[in-house]
């Protein structure tokens, strides 16, 4: 194991005893400027979803896995969201760094650091995120991760609820941000900025009108033929009050057969449902756990990165596959991912 | 019982199809099938999330395809490990039950008017004087339907029909921790401070969500419960002591 900043298995040793320490800070990372909405996020939180726990997590968390692996982290470390951009983060000893997501303009001093290629940062080089061209959101990794206390088997910060990540809150102005201990061989082996980088489509998923696969909902038939047509042909537009929660989109109206209540059901990232007024809501990693609406269909695992780039204004359609094809494109994702993985190692070592 | 996917990475194991005309029944059915669920450990099962009529089970398709078979039959695969993990012996289905029963949690409450702020609507809408509307509320038995909305928002079955009220036409930006609501045929406690819809009759000075405890919330889904009207008094001298025991503590106490 390269790193020791991996989620503990037992959620006993979570948490409270690590959260309440006044543990000195080692190593941190100055937030010089916290940008439009930067949080602490690893893979999400698991196993509370019985008490009403939202997974939390980057909302691509194949970005985040792929910018871990680039810094030599183990791939479920912490690392930075960063929203619409803005961030400006000053280091304090040497790491790597690596980001993938939108199509975003990133700097360490003068020099340009594309997606998915790795740099070498030394004591006060400051690495400024400007705004992207297209998409929402990217990932940060820093070698050694974002070093917040683990609260309930993670570091992901609840944005709803306050806890986890950086004092349960997004980033600020002149936030000191821990940083975790790694390998010394992780970073010198780090060249200025590599040459070498993963796939486009996983290092920068972002497009401006994406269609994005879905498999059909469990409520698919609460809705009639013609408006189940226009779902799958119209495009829809990303409204401005969409957040972790969910996109929030606006086109052709999504009228239900009857308006009877549904009973509430566990509900995850990638569903779409449709409140009364027909205008569906996808949901994303911040979303709540039971919810009531009809589900029209759910968006596939491997395009929720695709997802997670939606802003204001964009426009996105629906393509549908079965759930068969769904999980040959997510197998055949991790075998490639497994493959980069044994690349990067060799390419490192 | 059907086992439907909701998305590839969950599903939904449909207990039962109506939640009112048996919901003591139909909550102990949903628990049963949570438990062995989460007993079973099948490989690939990250989480579970029961909810009145259903269990939904959450999972890592790569993990579950780790576990044996095809790419095309994961889902197969794995409802079918769902199905046999579900239809245990029925000496143990008793025992299941049974334990989970026993469980009793007393909120004290606090129905002044500063907290009850809904009060009135709810007597309006019921054609009931508000000191009945406590009475009521204060005197029912109910049980932890689910957990959700927000972490640990409690949903509690067993609201007497007649105090049953709509939610509010636009709902409250923020609603402070521990307020207890009515919301059509349900109750239930807002533990952190959110938007809200429900019909805000008292507050509680309990804290029902602690991130830093393990489980961190007071209640679970299938505990019954009770409350207690309290004094404005008591509730600020309980709101300084209350703390969540932990699991550890509790188990200790009972050594």
């Amino acid at each position: 194991m390269r790193n020791a900043n991996v989620m503990p298995r037992d959620p006993s040793t979570s948490a409270s005893a690590r959260a309440t320490a006044d543990e000195p800070l080692g190593i941190t990372a100055v937030v010089e400027r916290a940008g439009f909405q930067t949080s602490v996020q690893d893979l999400g939180r698991t196993g509370f979803r019985q008490f009403g726990v939202s997974t939390s997590g980057a909302l691509d968390p194949f970005a985040l896995r792929v910018a871990n692996l680039l810094v030599g982290n183990d791939e479920s470390a912490a690392g930075l969201e960063i929203t619409l951009g803005g961030l400006q983060l000053r280091f304090e000893d040497e790491r790597s760094v690596a980001w993938c997501g939108g199509e975003f303009d990133v700097q360490i001093g003068s020099r340009a650091l594309p997606a998915g290629h790795v740099a070498r940062v030394h004591r006060g080089n400051e690495l400024k995120i400007g705004r992207a061209e297209i998409g929402c959101r990217c990932w940060l990794a820093i070698s050694g991760g974002i070093d917040t206390p683990v609260v309930l088997n993670s570091r992901s910060t609840d944005l709803r609820a306050n806890f986890g990540g950086l004092h349960g809150r997004t980033l600020r102005d002149g936030d000191q941000l821990p940083l975790g201990e790694f390998q010394a061989s992780q970073v010198a082996a780090t060249e200025d900025i590599s040459s070498w980088t993963g796939p486009h489509d996983w290092v920068s998923p972002a497009q401006r009108h994406p269609a994005l696969h879905f498999i059909r909902g469990a409520d698919w038939h609460c809705f009639n033929d013609s408006t189940l047509q226009r779902f799958k042909i119209n495009e829809f537009s990303v409204s401005s009050d969409s957040d972790r929660m969910g996109v929030r989109l606006e086109g052709v109206e999504l009228k239900r057969n009857d308006e009877a209540d549904l009973i509430s059901q566990g509900v995850a990232p990638g569903t779409i449902q449709v409140p009364p007024g027909g205008k569906p809501i996808l949901l994303l990693g911040d979303c709540q756990t039971i919810g009531g609406y009809p589900k029209i269909a759910h968006v596939i695992t491997i395009d929720l990165g695709i997802a997670a780039q939606l802003r204001a204004g964009d426009r996105v359609r629906f393509l549908e596959v079965s759930l068969q094809d769904a999980y040959r494109l997510l197998i055949q994702r991790e075998r490639d991912l497994e493959r980069f993985r044994i690349g990067l190692s060799l390419q490192t070592s | 019982m059907d086992i439907i996917p909701a998305g590839d990475s969950a599903l939904i194991v449909r207990v039962r199809e109506q939640y009112e005309n048996a919901p003591e029944e139909t909550l102990d059915e949903v628990l049963r099938i949570f438990q062995l669920l989460q007993r079973a450990a099948i490989p690939g099962v990250i989480e579970l999330a029961p909810a009145y009529t259903s269990v939904a089970v959450f999972f890592d398709p790569v993990a579950v395809l780790k576990s044996g078979g095809a790419a095309h039959g994961i889902f197969d695969e794995l409802a079918a490990k769902i199905q046999s993990a579900i239809t245990p012996a029925s000496g143990r289905r008793r025992r299941l039950t049974a334990k989970r029963a026993r469980r009793l949690i007393e909120i004290p409450v606090c129905y002044d008017a500063e907290f009850g702020v809904d009060l009135d609507r709810v007597a309006e809408h019921t054609k009931l004087p508000e000191h009945e509307v406590i009475h009521l509320h204060g005197t029912g038995e109910y049980r932890v339907a689910c957990i959700g909305f927000v972490p640990g928002f409690t949903f509690l079955a067993g609201l007497p029909k007649n105090l049953a009220t709509p939610r509010r036409d636009v709902p409250r930006k923020e609603i402070p921790p521990g307020s207890v609501g009515i919301g059509g045929a349900q109750t239930g406690i807002y533990p952190l401070r959110s938007p809200g819809g429900w019909n805000l009759i008292g507050r509680t000075p309990l804290k029902l969500f602690d991130a830093s405890k393990t489980p961190p919330t007071l209640l679970s889904p299938g505990d019954r419960v009770r409350f207690r009207a309290i004094s404005r008094d008591e509730f600020e001298s309980l709101k300084n002591d209350m703390v969540i025991p932990t699991e550890a503590e509790e188990a200790d106490a009972k050594r």
